[in-house]
């Protein structure tokens, strides 16, 4: 057997061989398909903030601040909608919070094992259910039957200075609370599953330890348990938001379409997703502009409460592997 | 070789039986020793088994734990040890699926009866753990925890001060009560846990290898603050290291584990239970002679 | 340094003691109790109003679901027989079917499936399997969790800005892209954490006969993913399926289906789903029967895809262990 040479050796070793060229290949195709969630979203915001620019560019910042939305006249104030996207989101949080976390911790602390699973598998339906489903059973099932409550209600704190204005009399039992109510049972999904796994970071020698001192469960939850947890909450309240804030579909067919901005949360109002799906279709020029401006003033909206919400959520994290 | 005791619930009396060993010895003591067997039994355990499931981690446990006694549980690792020592506070029964069989009486009422409320039997029955666990609160607060959910309104500044004398801890945080606990070193830490469980004034304190996530010089300080300590409470202590056994323990229980041929289960048992020096001195079970000669474990 | 006397313990003595009460005062009892109901009221209050709803799409959906519900074409005399209804005059009655949304929601959700699933996956193996801590393979995971997180409508507009603004249509095509727009940063994210699951020794032992990172990637990451990234598409499919508002501005609608032969037709013409259906119907008198029906072949629909994926995740585990 010859000794093989240097060079050969050499050129063995160092040679690229077969197979060099595909990998290259192969990942440039899928560098390219990553970069691609980036293409998209500059593309968002670079054609829809240039669609919307008549709008920004005529009305200035009174589409921000103004409360005059007269398409016909061509006075697009979108306060209205920015008001109504906020008591709306509001409304699903406060709601949802306490109800998540409520969960979440039954989940983790409380269930015997056999339960957990089968709790989750409701929460996991919960979500799978589409949001025009919802909203199709809240107009046409919940409404009729809230509007009798929404009186009684009005009428009950009739007497009371400033419960009376925010618990008004109902005309449909469309309005700012049925919208909340409706998304907040659509984003518990959500919140309860991320606090979930924020729970179950707790390490388990801390819950021991003031279990172990002769606390009660609940002594234990409000002691160990939830101090942890609060950046991993706020987080996920956070994100609780922003789906509340992009919800359309269910909030267009149950909030009532009339923009307006009362305290009153029995009332109709208007939010910014609905308005569009009920009018982009069929609008044209400046009004369309002003539409999708709409749009990307909720983009920029639901960007920023994500990223704040996964800021907290990292930090979380952070504490947790830095204690 | 037996491994179960036969001893009567009140004081004094220890029933001479033939194998086993627990009478009542009286050559000199070669140092610290407390004194006999007068002292009250606190615990009684007979015939306990603790099974996960329907896997028996640890069968047929039988031994008393004596009042002021610094008691030891020895042996070798996965057998037992643990599982027993959390049996006295109820802390099993927070593993889903544990089950107890057996009588484990304190003071003479049954532990795992259904009328006991595992949240009263924690508050006599302290534990400090492995790792140590203060809570992301300033020192003081971890201390006065126990207390303030005891609803303890008076002079909780009274209580802390004298829980962390006690713990041999004051000197080094008494300027610094208001920082977080989180800052101490392990060593401090895990005498702020021993004072959090002081704080509560239990009457035994369970410690689950208290020392083996710290350094020698912080486990030296702590295994003199348990020899100062026993004398006010009762406390039974897991340990892997012999010599700290040895050293600090008045009575000591060696456990292993005895493998199924059949089924390749290992379940942990007590072999003896005895005072220390006869253990290491003069053990009864060679399974012990050899634990504690070093031939294995 | 030890007496031989045993000092007093400094609380206790042996009599007085009594396991049963004491510290345990009743308001603590009563808390923990409380507390612990809360958390179960929770559940059901969460629980009670997904049952009424799945009850009523059931009870109401049901009567117009049959027989040739998936063979007729949406009515379109809706409205007018409404009115006659209403003014008592007697008018045909109305055919209920669903047939072109049905088949509409398949084809559009199948080929955003098909654009966003093959870049989706790539995208994952790329962060996985290659650029993994390195900087722009984090901006690109952040930007992609960011966009997760952007609402459906606006991917409508988007593609509603971009393409039928620009060529002046809506069409299958468009939906369909508006979908996979939803879909993509999904498939990325749950595929990426799937590629994580697989452990770095089998790519190692791979790596060891001397096989190029493609290679092995296709061969052995990918294959040992595979359930799992299944099961995380299948999720997709059926988050994109119940969408409404990326199809409300880009697919139009139709009342009948053209049929199988002229379905690469359909692609640059205008298409109907169930969730455009379900919203149009809603509002329209005479249209309830309709909403309801297409609500219940809706959430089926869902419902089978989102159990079958938990079963593929479910077979993954055993698989696994």
């Amino acid at each position: 057997m010859a000794l093989a040479t240097k060079e050969k050796t050499d050129s063995a070793l160092t040679g690229n061989g077969r197979g060099a060229g595909a990998d290259k290949a192969f990942r440039i195709v899928a560098l390219a398909a990553g970069l691609t969630t980036l293409l998209v979203l500059a593309a968002i915001v670079f054609s829809t903030t240039q669609r919307a620019w008549p709008a920004f560019a005529k009305m200035g910042l009174s589409y921000l601040t103004s409360t005059d939305w007269n398409p016909n006249q061509g006075q697009f104030g979108a306060l209205a909608f920015i008001y109504g996207t906020f008591v709306v989101s509001v409304i699903a949080v406060v709601l949802a919070v306490p109800i998540s976390i409520g969960i979440a911790l039954f989940v983790t602390e409380v269930a015997p094992r056999r339960l957990r699973s089968a709790i989750t598998t409701v929460m996991d339906l919960l979500a799978a259910v589409p949001s025009v489903v919802f909203g199709l059973w809240g107009f046409l099932v919940l409404r009729p039957q809230i509007k009798g409550i929404y009186n009684s209600i009005a009428d009950f704190v009739h007497p009371i200075p400033v419960l009376n204005r925010v618990f008004g009399p109902s005309l449909s039992g469309q309005s700012f609370m049925t919208a909340g109510l409706i998304v907040g049972l659509m984003i518990t999904p959500i919140i309860t599953s991320i606090t979930r796994e924020v729970f179950l970071t707790v390490p388990r020698n801390d819950k021991d330890g003031a279990l172990a001192l002769g606390a009660t469960r609940w002594e234990m939850i409000k002691g160990v348990v939830l101090p942890y947890s609060t950046s991993g909450i706020s987080g996920a309240v956070m994100l609780g938001l922003g789906r509340a804030m992009g919800e359309t579909i269910a909030i267009a067919l149950v909030i009532g379409g009339s923009p307006q901005i009362v305290a009153n949360l029995f009332a109709q109002g208007e939010a910014m997703p609905s308005v569009i799906a009920h009018n982009l279709n069929e609008s044209s020029g400046d009004y369309q502009a002003a539409l999708i401006g709409l749009g990307v003033v909720l983009f920029v909206l639901t960007v920023v409460i994500n990223i704040g919400a996964r800021a907290l959520v990292i930090r979380f994290d952070r504490n947790l592997k830095g204690a | 070789m037996e491994e179960g005791h036969d001893v009567t619930q009140t004081e004094t009396e220890i029933q001479h039986v033939p194998d086993v060993d627990l009478t009542i010895d009286v050559t000199p003591k070669v140092e610290n020793t407390s004194a006999d067997d007068h002292y009250p039994v606190v615990f009684d355990v007979k015939d306990l088994s603790v099974f996960y499931g329907s896997f028996r981690a640890v069968r047929d446990v039988g031994l008393p734990i004596r009042k002021h006694e610094v008691t030891a549980f020895i042996g070798p690792s996965g057998c037992g040890k643990t599982t027993v020592l959390r049996c006295f506070n109820r802390m099993n029964d927070l593993i889903d699926g544990a089950r107890v069989e057996g009588t484990l009486t304190y003071h003479g009422v049954d532990l795992y009866d259904p009328k006991v409320n595992p949240v009263e039997v924690r508050r006599r029955i302290g534990m400090v753990f492995q790792k140590p666990n203060p809570f992301p609160k300033s020192i003081y607060d971890n201390v006065a925890y126990g207390p303030r959910i005891g609803g303890q309104k008076g002079d909780l500044d009274e209580i802390v001060e004298q829980a962390l004398r006690r713990s041999a801890l004051w000197d080094e945080v008494k300027d610094r009560l208001k920082k977080s606990a989180l800052g101490l070193s392990g060593g401090q830490q895990q005498r702020l846990c021993i004072a959090r469980a002081i704080a509560v004034n239990p009457e035994v304190i369970l410690m689950d290898e208290p020392c083996s996530a710290l350094d020698p010089i912080a486990t030296g300080r702590i295994e003199d603050l348990m020899s100062e300590i026993k004398l006010d409470y009762t406390i039974v202590i897991v340990t892997h290291n012999m010599q700290q056994a040895a050293r600090i323990s008045d009575r000591c229980a060696f456990f292993t584990t005895e493998v199924n041929e059949t089924s390749d289960v290992r379940t942990g048992v007590l072999v003896e239970c005895d005072r220390t020096e006869k253990i290491f001195a003069n053990p009864t079970d060679e399974r012990t002679e050899n634990y504690v000669t070093g031939r294995f474990g | 340094m030890s007496m031989l006397a045993a000092p007093p313990s400094p609380s206790f003595d042996d009599a007085e003691f009594d396991l049963l009460t004491v510290t345990l005062t009743r308001g603590r009892r009563w808390r923990d109790r409380a507390a612990t109901s809360a958390m179960i009221l929770s559940f059901f209050v969460a629980a009670i109003p997904l049952a009424a709803v799945m009850l009523v799409v059931v009870q109401k959906g049901q009567g117009v679901v049959r027989g040739d519900w998936f063979t007729n074409d949406i009515p379109t005399d809706i409205a007018s027989a409404a009115l006659a209804e209403k003014f008592g005059a007697v008018a045909d009655p109305v055919v209920y079917g669903m047939q072109p949304a049905i088949i509409g929601t398949l084809f559009i959700t199948g080929l955003a499936s098909l654009i966003a699933i093959p870049i989706g996956i790539l995208g994952a193996v790329y962060l996985n399997e290659y650029g993994k801590r390195r900087r722009l393979a984090s901006a690109i995971r952040f930007l992609t969790d960011v966009m997760t997180g952007v609402p459906s409508v606006v991917m409508g507009i988007f593609i509603y800005t971009v393409w039928v603004l620009h060529f002046h249509q809506r069409t299958t095509f468009a939906g369909g892209l508006a979908l996979s727009c939803l879909m993509l940063p999904i498939v990325v994210r749950s595929t990426e954490e799937m590629l994580k699951l697989v452990p770095d020794n089998l790519r190692e032992a791979s790596a060891a006969l001397g096989t190029r990172t493609w290679r092995t990637t296709l061969g052995v990451v990918l294959p040992a993913a595979l359930p799992g990234i299944t099961s995380g598409c299948m999720l997709a499919l059926a988050r994109a399926a119940g969408e409404t508002a990326p199809l409300l501005f880009t697919v139009g609608s139709i009342s009948h289906f053209p049929g199988l032969a002229h379905l690469a037709d359909q692609l640059g013409q205008q298409n109907t789903a169930l969730s455009t259906q379900i919203f149009s119907n809603a509002t329209q008198p005479g249209g309830e029967p309709l909403a309801w029906g297409a609500a219940l072949t809706l959430i089926v629909m869902v419902l089978v895809l989102t159990l079958l994926a938990r079963f593929v995740t479910a077979r993954f585990a055993s698989v696994r262990s």
